[in-house]
């Protein structure tokens, strides 16, 4: 089957920023695609572009099989969107904002109601239906946002950071209805900046940095590649870095600590508090976080 | 957008177009106490201290009662309110702190689209405004009919161009506060010197001219007091003509601004 998204070389400049950086990828149909990355690391860019809101600089972008450039309304009418930024509509309620919505997608009335009362129902929001924007909750609000992107049941699901600021209910609940909506065949892409909610929900993602694609694959394979099965902690002294290094065992630094990756945590540990005679060691399960830290830096972002 | 030309591109619309003005008039709809009581009170109270306050010093002017003179002027003022500040003050809410163009334009809509229903909109107020005024003119006794009746559709176009105007202003403001420049250094002015309150010959010849090249006001005031007057003047044509075109060009200027301001 033919991807749903197609990106090769595509670039996006703003005067002389490169905010996205000949980056090349693919979105299957039916899979849950995340990408990460730090502030400004360019994935609301890439957002945008596939959205067709904002034109690409260079490089070809296809979207369904079509060119994105001359299609617009074609892919936007097949495509659901949560955007970075609230932006319900603060002149109507819960019911309205999405009925207003429907009728810019030529909805007719009739299933623009049926689709609205499920939809309610499917964000747990039938009890707000009469409320006005500004007196819900900011996960409220997100859940309005999953629900209107849904209402013209999108083949593509595109949520740019769907459950910032949001309670791990909230969150919960969230990643719940994404893996339903991708049971039915749909496809997603996300970006996040919790790693452990593209650890759970993705299928496969992409960590982007300075606008350019550093890593892609499925997060297990990644953590497995980047960083080992498990992470090994201990202080960073000169006499643990010379028993690492007669380890063999790769490690960095990171802040006061080192960290080992590694798919024998038992035997450094081991090597560690016996040999080493060091005091403070533990070992953990590594996770994309340490693949992300280790890939990206440490370093703070504009 | 290094040829100017393509400042004058046409957009490209669908009936969707409709959907922003709808989404407009609902909101409107939800508010139309607020909304219907100034274009029903401004005429009242403008015609009563101008017109017959005023007016009682003023036995005749162009040959009519002053109360007629300014009737007219009234309704191209509120036409031009209603159009510019709905497509200055507040496309602007919408457009930067509601977000309403962005949760628009990630449905088939398109931004040509949305600036479009937008001014159409502007124009829609400017229509109600002079469906509201024209009643309470006319008990007043200072329409002639039927040819006031025109007034109606005019109001529309004459709405639209100001809409335009306030949407290339929109177009270019750094922020909501300098929205007021255009208010102060061009819509108040337009409000005093457009042959509103008394006639343009007053002034000095190049201060008419002036006037009637560059003032769309002007223009609207000709038209409307040709028809509530039920007289033609000599500017009639002229008048026409200067509105088509400025029409035509305002709002393609308007159009492409917004969507060089817009599509980043
Ligand atoms: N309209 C714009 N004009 C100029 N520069 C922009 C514009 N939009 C984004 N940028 C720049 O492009 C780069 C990428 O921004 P983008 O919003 O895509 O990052 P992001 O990965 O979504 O970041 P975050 O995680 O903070 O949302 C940043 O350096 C940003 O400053
Ligand atoms: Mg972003």
């Amino acid at each position: 089957m033919a991807p749903v998204i197609e990106a090769t070389g595509l670039t996006k400049r703003f005067g002389d920023l490169v905010a996205v950086d000949h980056v090349t990828f693919r979105v299957e149909q039916g899979e849950v695609f995340g990408f990460l990355g730090p502030n400004g690391a360019g994935k609301t860019t890439t957002m945008r572009m596939i959205q067709c809101v904002s034109p690409k600089t260079e490089g070809s972008l296809q979207v369904f099989g079509m060119e994105v450039e001359g299609h617009e309304s074609e892919i936007k009418r097949q495509i659901g969107v949560v955007p970075q930024e609230n932006n319900l509509d603060p002149d109507f309620t819960v019911y309205k904002n999405l009925l207003v919505y429907a009728r810019y997608f030529d909805i007719p009335l009739p299933e623009a109601e049926a689709t609205i009362q499920e939809l309610l129902t499917f964000v747990e929001l039938s009890e707000k239906r009469d409320t006005p924007i500004e007196k819900l909750s900011g996960g409220m609000k997100r859940r309005l946002i999953l629900a209107r992107a849904l209402i013209n049941r999108p083949r593509l699901l595109i949520l740019d950071e769907p459950t910032v600021g949001l309670d791990p209910q909230a969150r919960h609940l969230i990643w719940e209805r994404l893996r339903e909506i991708r049971n039915r065949g749909n496809t997603i892409v996300l970006t996040t900046h919790y790693l452990e909610e593209a650890e759970r929900l993705c299928d496969r993602l992409v960590i982007m940095d300075r606008g350019g694609i550093l890593v892609e694959g499925p997060p297990r394979e990644l953590v497995k590649r980047h960083a080992g099965t498990h992470v090994v902690e201990a202080d960073d002294t000169p006499q643990v870095r010379a028993c690492l290094d007669r380890l063999g065992a790769r490690y960095e630094p990171m802040g006061e600590l080192l960290q080992a990756y590694t798919d024998t945590p038992r035997d450094v540990t081991r090597a560690l508090v016996g040999e080493c005679q060091m005091g403070h060691v533990a070992a953990r399960p590594a996770t994309l976080e340490d693949v992300f830290l280790r890939l990206t830096g440490r370093k703070l972002r504009e | 957008m290094n040829n100017p030309l393509r400042l004058l591109a046409l957009p490209r619309l669908t009936p969707r177009v409709l959907h922003v003005w709808q989404r407009n008039r609902d909101v409107f709809v939800k508010t139309y106490r607020v909304n219907f009581l100034p274009p029903f009170l401004e005429p009242i109270l403008y015609l009563l201290s101008l017109g017959f306050g005023v007016g009682s010093f003023i036995p005749e002017i162009a040959g009519v009662s002053y109360a007629q003179y300014i009737a007219p002027a009234l309704v191209s003022i509120s036409i031009m309110n209603a159009g510019f500040f709905e497509c200055t003050y507040a496309s602007y809410v919408r457009m930067y702190y509601q977000k309403t163009y962005d949760a628009i334009i990630a449905t088939p809509l398109t931004i040509d689209e949305v600036i479009v229903g937008e001014i159409l909109w502007g124009a829609t107020r400017a229509f109600i405004n002079t469906v509201i005024m024209l009643p309470v003119l006319f008990l007043f006794g200072v329409l002639d009919l039927p040819w006031s009746l025109f007034v109606i559709p005019f109001a529309f176009l004459a709405g639209f161009l100001f809409a335009s105007i306030g949407m290339c202003f929109t177009a270019m403001t750094p922020g909501i506060d300098t929205l007021n420049l255009p208010t102060f250094l061009f819509i108040t002015p337009m409000f005093l010197f457009s042959g509103t309150f008394f006639p343009l010959t007053l002034l000095p010849k190049f201060v008419q001219y002036l006037a009637v090249a560059l003032l769309p006001l002007t223009h609207v005031v000709t038209v409307i007091r040709s028809l509530t007057l039920g007289t033609p003047s000599p500017l009639l044509p002229f008048s026409l003509v200067w509105l088509t075109v400025a029409t035509v060009l305002v709002f393609l200027l308007a159009v492409n601004l917004m969507k060089r301001r817009l599509v980043i």
